[in-house]
């Protein structure tokens, strides 16, 4: 399987992809703020057919959506949360604007597929660059606000009056699952960021009580997903972000019968 | 103090010494968080001023220590040593590594508040009285001088309010450390009390609990009629025929024991 270049291109892909979702995806879990990766894939949907209608690389649109939405989400803060309809509305949009936008530009039919569902084994090298260098910015970012960002998750009352930021570090944050969801929608489609960005974090909640283990697990459950699903689709023919999808519902549901028992 | 647009405390001037436990009570709206918040320069007063052992207020500040409210939603299941360290340093940039000084000061103030045991457990399996102690190793890192205790007693029953309070007795006078602890009913504090700081009408009265919860006072305060009533060691303060403490916590979300014998007394 490892004698295509294709192949070895979705394993790199998967890797880098994996990584960024697994860690990200955890303090996502830890601040209940898992939609918010959901709705901003969805945004992204709208900047990635957007950027094909223009002639620009669709990863770039889909950064650059993502990205302002999740700076927008982070700074309206509070009063965006809890507002269900709102947001549902603004997801629908998003998604019939992507429509719109495929509408026009009909020259690839697979275009939309591959989007909202992934296409991980169409990943060629100058991708595999973009998607190493925005790994870099996204974790960076993360190793850079990691402690406050724990402290504002966990106690933000204290943290607030300890003279944290709670709104720098929430659109910091939220910047960073942004650039993320992004890569994420690459591997699963921007329909599926969920799968790999908030089943892993969840299912390691369930294993551990300890920070630190607890961010290694969910890395290491959603490199295993990744890879699992690619090596399975190889030899059954099936999508890979269908069987990245049920390999974290599989994994997150023995996690949590594994946790009850505990 | 100014609050969205309302005065919270109009013109207020208190002066709390240092090793005291002030208990701090109120109606909901009488200004018990906003004078927390002032404390740690989160609220400035529009005029006037605010100083903590000697210095102006700071936001910030390593000399005051606090424990908010507590939220209502399930908390993260990490351990409850995890979410006491994440405070500590927490304000700083950088990635959350905790060094060997780091766990000799989470591990000193989980004894402090008895909560070693505690420690392994995951945050969402403790109840509200042993999450209440983890919050108060929380406020005590970094050893305050003066402790802003928000209702700790919020949703705990008698028997564990009785025991937050005199953990929190204990601990402020093993540390000779200056305590400033809110709560809607007076009585459960009534064994640690020094003084109380009584908020109401945008005024506050400071003193002992005989000079201060008494009926001429408590009217003066309020601009209406309070009654004061002793009953077996108990203090119930009344407005005409309505005790006036249990009605005020008697809000969404809250058990309400309305006892007639009592209310009617």
């Amino acid at each position: 399987m490892f004698a295509y270049q294709f192949m070895d291109n979705a394993f790199i892909a998967a890797t880098i992809v994996a990584l960024v979702s697994g860690l990200v995806g955890y303090f996502l879990v830890m601040r209940g703020q898992a939609f918010a990766g959901h709705a901003l894939s969805h945004v992204g949907f709208t900047g990635a057919t957007g950027a094909v209608l223009l002639g620009l690389p669709p990863l770039w649109g889909l950064v650059t959506m993502t990205v302002a939405a999740g700076v927008g989400i982070g700074l309206l803060g509070e009063r965006v949360t809890n507002r269900d309809v709102a947001i549902g509305l603004v997801l629908s949009l998003a998604l019939g604007l992507g429509l719109l936008f495929l509408h026009y530009f009909t020259a690839f039919a697979t275009q939309a597929t591959a989007l909202l569902f992934g296409n991980v084994l169409a990943v060629d090298e100058p991708t595999l660059w973009s998607l190493a260098g925005l790994a870099a910015v996204s974790l960076a970012g993360l190793a850079i606000i990691a402690r406050p960002l724990l402290f504002a998750s966990l106690q933000p009352d204290l943290a607030e009056a300890r003279g944290v930021s709670l709104r720098l570090v929430s659109v910091a944050f939220l910047a960073i699952v942004a650039l993320a969801t992004a890569e994420c929608a690459q591997i699963v489609g921007v329909l599926l960021v969920f799968a790999l960005m908030v089943g892993p974090a969840a299912s390691a909640q369930h294993l551990t009580v300890r920070l630190g283990y607890g961010l290694l697990l969910s890395a290491l459950l959603a490199l295993f997903e990744a890879w699992a699903g690619i090596a399975v689709a190889w030899y059954t023919d099936w999508p890979v972000s269908f069987l990245i999808s049920a390999l974290s519902m599989t994994v997150y549901l023995a996690c949590a019968g594994i946790g009850r028992r505990r | 103090m100014v609050v969205g647009g309302r005065t919270v405390l109009d013109r207020i001037d208190l002066d709390i010494q240092a090793g005291e436990f002030v208990g701090v009570l109120g109606p909901n709206g009488a200004g018990k968080t906003t004078l927390m918040r002032a404390v740690l320069g989160l609220l400035a007063p529009q005029a006037g001023r605010i100083e903590v052992l000697g210095a102006a207020v700071h936001r910030g500040n390593p000399a005051v220590g606090y424990m908010p409210q507590t939220r209502s939603q399930a908390p993260f299941p990490l351990s409850g040593r995890s979410f006491v360290a994440a405070a500590l340093g927490g304000q700083r940039w950088g990635l959350p590594w905790t060094t060997a000084t780091d766990r000799q000061e989470v591990e000193r103030v989980l004894e402090l508040v008895d909560a070693k045991t505690l420690a392994d457990r995951p945050l969402d399996r403790l109840s509200g009285g042993e999450r209440q102690r983890l919050l108060l190793a929380q406020a005590l890192l970094g050893r305050p001088r003066l402790l802003l205790l928000d209702e700790p007693l919020i949703s705990l029953d008698p028997p564990r309010a009785d025991a937050v309070v005199a953990l929190v007795r204990r601990v402020q006078q093993a540390l000779g450390i200056t305590v400033l602890f809110s709560a809607h009913e007076l009585n459960p504090l009534l064994p640690a009390l020094d003084r109380v700081l009584y908020l109401g009408g945008g005024g506050a009265r400071l003193g002992p609990v005989d000079e201060v919860i008494t009926g001429p006072v408590l009217s003066a305060l309020y601009g209406a009629p309070i009654e004061v009533l002793h009953v077996r060691g108990r203090i119930f303060v009344m407005s005409a025929a309505h005790d006036v403490e249990r009605g005020m916590h008697c809000g969404p979300g809250h058990v309400c024991d309305h006892s007639p014998a009592v209310a009617s007394a």
